[in-house]
């Protein structure tokens, strides 16, 4: 999305929710899914907006895992790295999914396809190993499974 | 008249592809000339059997599964939508053992009613709670909570009607701001636990109805639920909820007809395990770095944006309703010692068997574990369960016949935090477990305290030292003095339970970390 077509959709996510209590993060979260991610020129408006400093705004937006401060790929991975999936072979799925995509956690692929991303649960700790494939879940991953994902989301 | 079928709509369901099922019901139906109405339930938490399609047949409740689509066509042959047999057949729903072993006091409709019908709700014992609160008092509300005996559910496990009378009785700031709020805790990190998530997504008005309650009970109008941002699922069930229950006049200026208000908002958090603290939620509900506060003030004096305010888990909220209605006396009925009530327990991670087990307390974790959850789902020994999320102690088999309770687990060193028991194979390497506890606590450190927020990174490195073999029993000292700083220096749970998963690794499986038994035996 070219630049110019971002700050609209920031001024729009700042009138919709800049009245209630506590606006910050009702309206970081509607910048990032209109659009997409957290723009740097977004930063002193919204910080006008609640009337805190650019340098508060900065501490709030690199304080939470979920707000990104450039474009994620086309699709996004988000595997579950914790204890549950752990115990059901999520070390071997993060693996075998992080070398087939050719990414490491926390990184987008070169060609802009695809983020992979750890999170710490999903809620799915009876169906582990657990993953969410831009926004949909899917549960007891194998390997298969996992090599299945990162043809899904190459193609 | 059409048949209900129901196929659940939540997330763990859907996640072994519930939603495919309900697709191919529906084509499959329509082609047949079969007239079926398909409800997106919530879970029963049975997952092994997820997805769990049940059939209302006159009599009883018909269940089948693990149902996968190419399964449809040949259970529609069967008769299934009479209640037929097929290979997948469990019986009427009612009678899996898994079921008839529980008390289901909290989890009584998840599963049962649709997730979205406030008419369902009714049908099924929903409001009566409410109902009962709005001819007492607010004192005498809390009075019931207190009677109760229910304790937080979310961790802390301190009594909920004392924080309620806390609330009660603060005076607001007399500066005209009369403002008191209820908080939902929905922040649920903890590995292996899925419990509020399953209820928000099975039957949402029930936490709404306990959130009204608490507002009638102390005074508050205005109730957040904070919702962790990997619960999509959870946040459109329970907007709908609260849509719903707003258009029905069960929320808003004048609850049920009563001239009193109370409303509730859903909102989202953006991924920062912390905000399960009481107080760095509330700092990020006001719109902040969700860094913990130093308590005193308690939430309950100066909360949300410095006005009195209940925090509760939304087990805890959830609880509420059927102590109002049925009384408090019931409900303290269950359960042993100072632990009163049901706890609806997370079997999770390599158990054959994993789901939901509301039950009061007093069951052991071997009884848990290898009789309730089947042992392990790779079949292979259980060397560890974690019990209480990444915070929790590991217990080896040794010690299953510790009672699930809050002062039991304490007595061992554990903790019960939110109900969730993690199942490890004899495969897991303890040692990894023990890194995996500090990494952990590094990546969500709020930042505010030394301890955690240096200790923790530091804790990986030493351990990953001790995995490398080098100085083991210099470095595993280290460790052992490190977490005794963390422990007593935190702020909060974070840094201060840290040490639970690492200590109890080091103390039940020396060898994993190249430790010799005795030498631990000798430690001790």
């Amino acid at each position: 999305m070219p630049a110019t077509d971002e700050m609209p959709l920031v001024r729009a996510a700042i009138d919709s929710h800049c009245g209630v209590e506590g606006a910050a993060l009702p309206i970081l979260l509607a910048v990032q899914e209109t659009v997409g991610y957290i723009p740097d020129d977004a930063l002193p408006m919204i910080a006008e907006a609640l009337n805190v400093s650019r340098a508060e705004m900065h501490g709030i937006v690199s304080f939470y895992h979920d707000f990104r401060r450039e474009p994620a790929g086309r699709h996004v991975v988000k595997l579950c790295r914790a204890e549950a999936c752990q115990a059901m072979g999520g070390r071997e799925v993060a693996e075998r999914l992080s070398r087939k995509l050719g990414v490491d956690f926390g990184e987008t692929s070169p060609d802009g396809r695809v983020t992979l991303e750890a999170v710490y649960c999903l809620g799915l700790c009876a169906c582990a190993p657990a993953v969410m494939v831009d926004g949909r879940v899917v549960g007891r991953l194998d390997g298969e499974a996992a090599e299945r994902i990162a043809k899904e989301v190459q193609a | 008249m059409s048949i209900r079928v129901f196929v659940p709509g939540d997330a763990g369901a859907v996640a072994v592809g519930a939603d495919a099922v309900a697709v191919e019901l529906e084509e499959l139906a329509l082609e047949r000339g079969f007239a079926i109405d398909i409800v997106r339930n919530g879970s029963r938490g049975l997952y092994w059997l997820e997805p769990l399609v049940e059939v209302e047949t006159q009599a009883r409740r018909m269940a089948y599964g693990p149902v996968r689509p190419e399964d449809v066509a040949s259970l529609l042959d069967a008769g299934m939508l009479e209640g037929g047999r097929h290979a997948l057949s469990l019986g009427p729903t009612e009678e899996i053992p898994f079921l008839m072993q529980q008390t289901r006091l909290t989890f009584a409709r998840c599963g049962v009613v649709d997730p979205r019908s406030l008419g369902d709700y009714r049908a099924h014992g929903g409001y009566e709670g409410l109902t009962k609160a709005l001819t007492m008092q607010p004192a005498e509300i809390v009075e019931q909570v207190k009677a109760s005996g229910l304790r937080g559910r979310g961790g802390a496990g301190f009594p909920t009607g004392i924080k309620w009378e806390t609330v009660l009785n603060t005076p607001t700031d007399g500066k005209g701001a009369e403002q008191k709020y209820i908080v939902c805790n929905a922040d649920e990190g903890d590995s292996g636990t899925y419990a509020d998530r399953m209820l928000m997504e099975g039957d949402p008005f029930l936490l709404i109805e306990g959130m009204t309650i608490a507002g009638l009970a102390v005074g508050a109008t205005k109730g957040y639920i904070y919702l962790r941002s990997e619960y999509p699922h959870a946040e459109i069930v329970t907007n709908a909820a609260i849509a719903a229950a707003r258009h029905a006049g069960m929320l808003g200026a004048d609850v049920s007809g009563s001239g009193k208000a109370f409303d509730l908002e859903v909102r989202m958090g953006a991924g920062a395990y912390v905000c399960g603290e009481e107080t760095s939620l509330l700092e990020s509900l006001e719109g902040k770095r969700g860094q913990v506060r130093a308590k005193p003030p308690l939430p309950a004096h100066k909360g949300l944006f410095g006005k009195p305010t209940v925090i509760n888990n939304v087990l805890s909220f959830a609880a509420v309703p059927y102590i109002l209605s049925e009384g408090a006396e019931a409900y303290r009925d269950f359960g042993m010692g100072r632990s009163r009530g049901t706890m609806p327990i997370q079997l999770a991670g390599n158990v054959k068997h994993g789901g939901v087990f509301e039950m009061a307390f007093g069951l052991t974790l071997g009884e848990l574990v290898n009789d309730i959850g089947g042992g392990t789902a790779s079949g292979r020994p259980v060397r560890a369960v974690q019990v209480g999320g990444p915070l929790g102690a590991y217990f080896p088999p040794s010690l299953f016949d510790t009672p699930f309770d809050y002062e039991a687990l304490t007595a061992r060193d554990g903790l019960l935090g939110h109900g969730g028991i993690v199942v490890f194979d004899d495969t897991v390497d303890m040692a990894a477990q023990a890194r995996f506890a500090f990494e952990f606590c590094a990546i969500e450190s709020c930042g505010k305290c030394t301890p955690c927020r240096l200790g923790a990174v530091r804790g990986t490195e030493v351990m990953d030292r001790v995995i490398a073999g080098t100085d083991v029993e210099a470095n595993l000292t280290l460790v052992e003095d490190l977490c005794e700083t963390m422990k007593l220096g935190s702020l909060c749970a974070l840094g201060g339970f840290t040490p639970f998963p690492v200590m109890s690794a080091l103390r039940h499986y020396p060898e994993d970390f190249g430790r010799a038994p005795e030498r631990a035996a000798a430690a001790e």
